[in-house]
């Protein structure tokens, strides 16, 4: 193995009185002085998250406040990690949206488990579970981290659904389409 | 003896294959045979032939024959036979074969026929997937995505029609999904044999209903369900309970009576979720009764038992009992216990010097899948020789033993003895070991209580009324604080001084054979799925209660004691 030796080149008169270094430092503080503030005060600030972010998987609502998830299991049977746990359950008769007949009793997400695929948001045929801008979870302990139906409705809130199918059915059915 | 008559067999090609099938089977069948899948809705290999649906078209052609003289057409580009193509596709369902059929099932002819039928039962289809329990496990689902456009042309409204209708106590119609092919009409009224489901209205209107007073409540109802090709005919039990491909499904016998219907447990981690009945052309074909698809409930009940004592510390317990009172032990054992269990019995029985006696458990038998004899396993105990006679319903001449003092402890395996006819004196004169899954008076008297597993938490056989020895594998985990009943059955016959037999089923099977002459070729590794017919000729004269039900004649002196009334 070769071994090259460099040799130190030595210091000029100036360069030993530090005074050009000294005022190319305080230069460049001075611009970042007078330039405008990058640094975002985190918590209390945030910062702007692209639509397309795959944030915490989060459950919806449609315009009308009814949650959209039927509790299909298609997200749970998809879920790479099985993140997701879900007890499907009836919708009473004398709920207005008796006619979907299906809604979750318990659905679970466990954020430890989470990879954040956006897997069960392209599986869901009822366009229920989004990945949104939620990026931060954390917790104290396990159970901590993992987030039930009321949580994840809380972090989902309402989005806009351009099909309301489930409306179309009722206004058929009330209609009485066929007879 | 008379040899079985061979079937006549006829040769047909299907696709270019050429297979010899038995005479009368259809076209459908024939090419299940060759692994050729015929789509069907409306065709059920039990149910008569309707052909409605018009899913199963098939093109189909005869070898040529010139009319005038009668031989055949020979087509000069192949230098075979002619084949005379009808020009229009033939229902697959309604056809058997006939020597020389050929038949095309991927022909463009067929994958137009098919588009447009799919197309046709799609239109007014409430694409209910997502909260359709049959999802998963539907044929419509199935074959749309095998042949259907992927896009709908239909832009006119759906009908609408009846959603959860309850059509009796156990099933939910959904009159949107159903594809009108008359399956659960034919079930109810050629098979169950209430005809209490029709069609009303024309065309597309055609609705699925049941007649308005009467109810789908008849003890089979829920065959309709599993033989509903889509999700019109639902069970309330299930309904939206769980997705089907998240259960695993574990073969099991029904223990409900010694009919010993096949039937599948359907469960997930460790919980069971439905039970449905499975194909035995020789014992319940595809049927099953609806009281014996609940009895998957009794694994949660609140009245199981559970022990927080070791096995080892319950067996110490049983084995000061049993030396205490050496010499004068019974030993009660149980129709529903296993071929395994029951022998592990006899040799404990043995060990103990104990008599042993069973409980026979009769009702009413509906003369087709719930026979007589409601204990599963009688005639496991005859082959093991456990017992020699058929037992009786009430243990009289134990009785009279504890009344003479001559019975000091009794050992029952899972039998209420209460129910069997001692008094609650008699009880607290004996001390009492008992081996079983739930609360009943003789567990609240027992001395010694060691919990045990039912069915759907062990695995083992049962003999049923043929004689026909069948399987049942484990499905879930025994519950916690439950143990396994040949285990317990093998340290308490070692605890009572003989040598450890084997505690588990694979394990025992080789001493089983070897002891039991009429098992000697049984192994329960190779035992096939539907079952081994046992050489009955030993118990032939015994006077069984069973009568007639769907695969089973009573033998002459079974009849004689049966019919009577
Ligand atoms: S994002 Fe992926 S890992 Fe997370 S819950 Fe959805 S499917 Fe599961
Ligand atoms: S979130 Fe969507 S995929 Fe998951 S159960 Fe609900 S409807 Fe089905
Ligand atoms: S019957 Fe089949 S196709 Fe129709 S909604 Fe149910 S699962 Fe879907
Ligand atoms: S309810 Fe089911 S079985 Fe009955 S006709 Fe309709 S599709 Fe067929
Ligand atoms: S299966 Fe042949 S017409 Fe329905």
């Amino acid at each position: 193995m070769a071994v090259i030796q460099v040799e130190r080149k030595p210091l000029s008169l100036l360069e030993r009185t530090y005074i050009p270094q000294i005022v190319g430092g305080l230069r460049t503080t001075l611009r970042h002085f007078f330039k405008p503030n990058v640094t975002l005060q985190y918590p209390e600030q945030r910062p702007e998250i692209s639509k397309n972010y795959r944030g915490v998987p989060t459950l919806v609502m449609d315009p009308n406040g009814r949650e959209k998830c039927v509790s299909c299991q298609l997200c749970e049977f998809v879920c790479p990690p099985k993140a997701i746990r879900i007890t499907p359950g009836e919708i009473a008769a004398d709920s207005p949206n008796a006619h979907v007949e299906k809604a979750p009793q318990a659905f679970d997400i466990d954020m430890l488990r989470c990879i954040y695929c956006g897997l069960c948001q392209e599986v869901c045929p009822e366009e229920a579970i989004w990945l949104q801008n939620q990026f931060s979870m954390s917790g104290y302990t396990r159970a901590e981290m993992v987030n039930n139906k009321a949580k994840l409705y809380e972090l989902g809130g309402t989005l806009p659904d351009p099909h309301l199918k489930w409306d179309h059915k009722k206004a058929a059915a009330e209609h009485g389409n066929g007879h | 003896m008379t040899q079985p008559a061979k079937p006549d067999l006829v040769t047909v090609n299907i696709d270019g294959k050429e297979i010899a099938v038995p005479k009368g089977t259809n076209v459908i069948e024939a090419a299940r045979l060759v692994n050729v899948d015929v789509p069907h809705y409306c065709y059920h290999p039990k149910l008569a032939v309707v052909g409605n649906c018009r899913m199963c078209l098939i093109e189909m052609g005869m070898p040529a024959v010139d009319p005038a003289t009668k031989t055949p057409v020979m087509d000069p580009a192949t230098g075979k036979q002619k084949i005379n193509w009808i020009p229009r596709p033939q229902i697959g369902c309604g056809t058997t074969v006939s020597p020389g059929l050929h038949v095309k099932t991927t022909s463009p002819m067929v994958k137009d026929a098919r588009e447009g039928v799919m197309e046709f039962l799609l239109i007014n289809h409430p694409l209910d997937c997502p909260i359709c329990d049959q999802a998963g496990e539907c044929k419509l689902q199935e074959q749309a995505t095998g042949y259907g456009r992927g896009y709908s042309r239909f832009i006119e409204q759906k009908n609408v029609k009846p959603k959860r209708t309850q059509l009796g106590p156990r099933v939910t119609l959904d009159d949107e999904r159903c594809v009108l092919c008359s399956r659960c009409i034919r079930f109810s009224r050629d098979v169950a044999g209430a005809d209490v489901l029709g069609f009303v209205d024309r065309g597309s209107y055609s609705t699925l209903t049941c007649h308005p007073d009467k109810k789908l409540d008849h003890n089979y109802s829920l065959n309709t369900v599993d033989i509903c090709p889509v999700g019109a005919l639902t069970s309330t039990d299930f309904r939206f309970k769980m997705r089907v491909w998240f259960l695993k499904q574990t073969n099991t016998i029904c223990t409900e009576s010694s009919v010993g219907v096949n039937s599948v447990a359907w469960s997930r981690e460790g919980t069971l979720y439905r039970i449905t009945p499975r194909r035995n052309d020789e014992v319940n074909d595809t049927w099953m009764a609806d009281s014996g698809r609940v009895l998957y409930k009794q694994v949660q009940s609140a009245e199981r038992l559970a022990s927080t004592a070791s096995l080892d510390t319950l067996v110490a317990q049983a084995a000061e009992v049993f030396k205490a009172a050496a010499g004068s032990i019974a030993v009660v054992g149980s129709g529903r216990s296993s071929v395994e269990e029951q022998f592990l019995t006899k040799k404990l029985a043995a060990a103990l010097q104990a008599s042993v006696s069973l409980v026979s458990r009769t009702a009413q038998g509906d003369k087709l899948l719930i026979s007589a004899d409601r204990n599963p396993n009688v005639r496991g105990a005859l082959v093991t020789g456990l017992i020699t006679t058929l037992p009786s319903a009430q243990l009289t001449a134990l009785a009279a033993d504890i009344d003479a003092g001559k019975v000091k402890a009794v050992v029952s395996l899972g039998e209420d003895l209460a129910a069997a006819g001692l008094s609650a004196a008699q009880l607290a004169k004996v001390a009492i070991v008992y081996l079983g899954t739930h609360a009943n008076a003789t567990s609240a008297a027992a001395k010694v209580l060691i919990p045990t597993v039912t069915v759907f938490e062990k695995a083992g056989t049962f003999v049923n009324q043929q004689f026909r020895i069948q399987k049942f594998i484990q499905a879930i985990p025994p519950q916690a604080g439950a143990h396994n009943d040949l285990a317990v059955l093998a340290k308490l016959t070692t605890a009572a001084g003989a040598p450890a037999p084997a505690a588990e089923v694979g394990t025992l099977w080789p001493s089983i054979a070897a002891e039991v002459p009429v098992l000697a070729n049984v192994l329960f590794k190779t035992l096939p799925e539907s079952g081994v017919l046992l050489d009955a000729a030993d118990w032939k004269s015994l006077p069984f209660v069973e009568g007639e039900t769907l695969h089973y004649k009573p033998t002459a002196a079974a009849a004689a004691v049966a019919s009577p009334q």
